[in-house]
């Protein structure tokens, strides 16, 4: 299984290195939305506000979703899906790898979008440092549950529209949780227990993977 | 024959509970100290509440492990989930609905971002997720295998968004029924038209999930009789 | 190698295949013919474990089509599409060695494979900058990898030249002659195969001619 996941995460990396798909699309896409966050909240609340951490989680979630639906279509034409397909790779491990190469994808976009933060939402540079720990929890979670719900919603063959009405119920307690362990990160508060929960989500979101991701590959 | 007499009685007793609940709930128990008339919907938010998330969401949560389970993997197992997820669906609104007619007075808004009314509302678009999934697979096999791993997922999911929300915040009203001790708060003619409003609501989801059971099983044989069609044509366009 | 009764595949309601028979013996080349929608794609995709038996019996590489293990099924086909068949990202190499780790095979194999389809000098190129006959020859590659029992290779053929048809009727008919059982679907007959290949025509999802 862990070599399995190992070879498929290369694959999908690879993939991203040589289509540059998440620095050209992804990435400026993120750096965009930022920027309305901020042009949304108004001139008066833009900087300092402390709807910061809020916005940043609500962007990689939109950030996520694209991301998740490139880390389907990248699997390519159905010809390229039954050859794989013979190959006869442990589903588990091709959970793990694909959950693993995504949350890769995503820790990268994350820390960016946090220096964008400090930037143009002027989040104090200490606090959003200590949050690091926190968005990688939490966007661990978002990666596998993101693998898992686009499996569900076809693997890149099924309606766009369907991925993101499966998986935002899901992201809502990984936003409230990530949200909340970056504001007490910026303005003090209680940690523990919205780590707790980003990481509920993380090992519930892998156990499910490893063992429903096959029934999910049968299809 | 117990069967045939219990499914034959399930429509009308479950009928003559909820005519029974209307009217203790409506003519017999009085006003509230506090909330006046609008506490009569004591009778009416809990029981929709405990059917839409305990009862029919836990029907289409054990009926889509038991497809899971290769042992037990079988449409029928489907159906049943799928039919009690639609249901479900229609609780759920009622007690967004119910709920958010009994917040108004007391929060002065129709929608507050109260810890139970936001779980139940993120819970809501997860039951709608699970029909637009249906919808969107064509094959039988395919779409029973795709909805049951995600119902088993949107139950797991059931108690992170609960902690979270209402971690996240809380206005509901305190326990209504019992103390956090464990001591009711209702009493007499009030606790026993919520007992059978309770046990109305209950009996009102098994016989529409009954119903619509029937009715998935009857365009099964339609479409069973439109796939033998569809055969029948495929193997002459093979003939000529 | 392959034993078909009655077999009918359903997908979305609809018959792909509607009661096919048919048996193809070990070390044999089978080329199924027919018409767009005849349901030769279907016939491949159920030998390859790919589709699910809806009713009737199967028996593909020892796997029974409907109780057995189709992931270890597929495990002994391969699979080769007409739109392509790996990562169009990676390159010829790095495709194969994907292929070669997923198979637990030595990777030294790799430079031998790519040479017996004329791809050396293409190793490095993105799968999708090569041209429609080097892709079909990286799919060869990818099989002649995994040296499969069976070989399903769906529309092979199309947009091939001259030159490309040939090359590709005289390395299945090697890997006929090395113990594989090949199963092509295809609008016209293999042309210049050493070995004569049985032709199985489908009609409507049923086999409807079958000439050796």
């Amino acid at each position: 299984m862990i070599r399995v996941a190992w070879l498929v995460a290369a694959k999908d990396l690879r993939i991203e290195r040589r289509s540059r798909v998440l620095l050209w699309q992804v990435l400026p896409f993120g750096v965009m939305a930022l920027l309305l966050s901020g042009l949304a909240l108004g001139a008066a609340h833009a900087g300092h506000s402390n709807a910061a951490p809020g916005l940043y989680y609500l962007v990689m979630v939109l950030v996520a979703l694209l991301m998740i639906n490139r880390s389907q279509v990248i699997e390519g034409s159905p010809g390229t899906r039954a050859s794989v397909a013979t190959l006869g790779l442990d589903p588990a491990g091709v959970f793990l790898g694909k959950a693993l190469a995504l949350a890769v994808e995503l820790w990268l976009t994350g820390v960016v979008l946090l220096a964008g933060a400090v930037l143009v939402l002027h989040t104090a540079l200490g606090g959003t440092l200590s949050a690091l720990p926190s968005v990688v929890v939490t966007l661990g979670a978002l990666a596998a549950a993101g693998t898992l719900y686009g499996a569900l919603s076809g693997g890149g063959q099924g309606p766009a529209t369907l991925l993101p009405v499966l998986s935002l119920p899901a992201f809502a307690p990984l936003l409230i949780a990530g949200e909340r362990s970056f504001s007490a990160a910026l303005y003090g508060g209680a940690l523990l227990q919205w780590w707790v929960i980003s990481l509920v989500a993380l090992v519930a979101y892998l156990a499910i993977g490893i063992l429903l991701y096959g029934v999910l590959e049968e299809s | 024959m117990i069967k045939q007499l219990s499914q034959r009685l399930l429509g009308p007793v479950t009928l003559l509970l909820l005519a029974l609940t209307f009217w203790l709930g409506l003519w017999v128990t009085p006003p509230d100290k506090v909330q006046g008339n609008l506490a009569r919907l004591l009778y009416l938010h809990p029981a929709v509440a405990w059917v839409a998330l305990y009862v029919s969401f836990g029907t289409a949560t054990i009926a889509s492990a038991l497809y899971l389970w290769k042992r037990s993997r079988s449409l029928v197992m489907d159906r049943v989930a799928h039919c009690a997820m639609e249901v479900s669906t229609v609780f759920i609104l009622l007690t967004l609905i119910t709920g958010s007619i009994w917040g108004r007075p007391t929060w002065g808004v129709w929608w507050a971002w109260d810890a139970r009314l936001t779980s139940t509302a993120i819970l809501g678009v997860f039951t709608v997720a699970y029909l637009a999934l249906r919808r969107a697979n064509d094959d039988a096999e395919l779409r029973a295998r795709r909805s049951a791993v995600f119902a088993i997922i949107a139950a797991i999911n059931v108690p992170i968004v609960h902690f979270s929300v209402d971690w996240w915040k809380t206005l509901h009203q305190g326990a209504t029924v019992f103390t956090q001790d464990g001591n009711l708060l209702v009493h007499g003619i009030m606790l026993w038209t919520l007992f059978i409003s309770l046990v109305a609501f209950t009996l009102l989801f098994f016989w529409l999930l009954r119903a619509r059971y029937r009715l998935d099983v009857l365009r099964g044989e339609r479409d069973q009789a439109s796939l033998e069609e569809a055969l029948v044509q495929r193997r002459r366009e093979g003939v000529h | 190698m392959v034993a078909l009764s009655d077999a009918v595949v359903l997908v979305g309601g609809f018959p792909l295949l509607s009661g096919v028979n048919l048996e193809l013996s070990v070390t044999s080349l089978n080329v199924v013919t027919g018409a767009n929608g005849a349901g030769k794609t279907s016939l491949l995709r159920l030998l390859g474990g790919l589709v699910t038996l809806t009713s009737g019996t199967g028996v593909v590489c020892g796997v029974d089509l409907r109780s057995g293990d189709l992931r270890e099924l597929r495990r002994r086909v391969g699979w080769l599409g007409h739109e392509g068949s790996f990562y169009d990202d990676l390159s010829a190499s790095e495709n194969l060695t994907f292929a070669a780790k997923a198979l637990a095979r030595p990777t030294s194999e790799i430079a031998g494979v790519l040479d017996r389809v004329e791809l050396s000098s293409r190793a490095t190129t993105p799968a999708k900058q090569l041209s429609a006959g080097q892709r079909r020859r990286l799919g060869l590659a990818w099989l002649l990898l995994r040296r499969s029992e069976l070989w399903l290779l769906d529309e092979p053929y199309a947009s091939l030249d001259d030159e490309g048809r040939t090359f590709f009727d005289q390395l299945v008919g090697d890997v006929v002659k090395s113990g594989a059982t090949v199963v092509v679907s295809a609008h016209d007959p293999l042309r210049s195969s050493a070995l004569a290949p049985r032709t199985i025509t489908l009609a409507g999802g049923l086999v409807v001619g079958d000439h050796l």
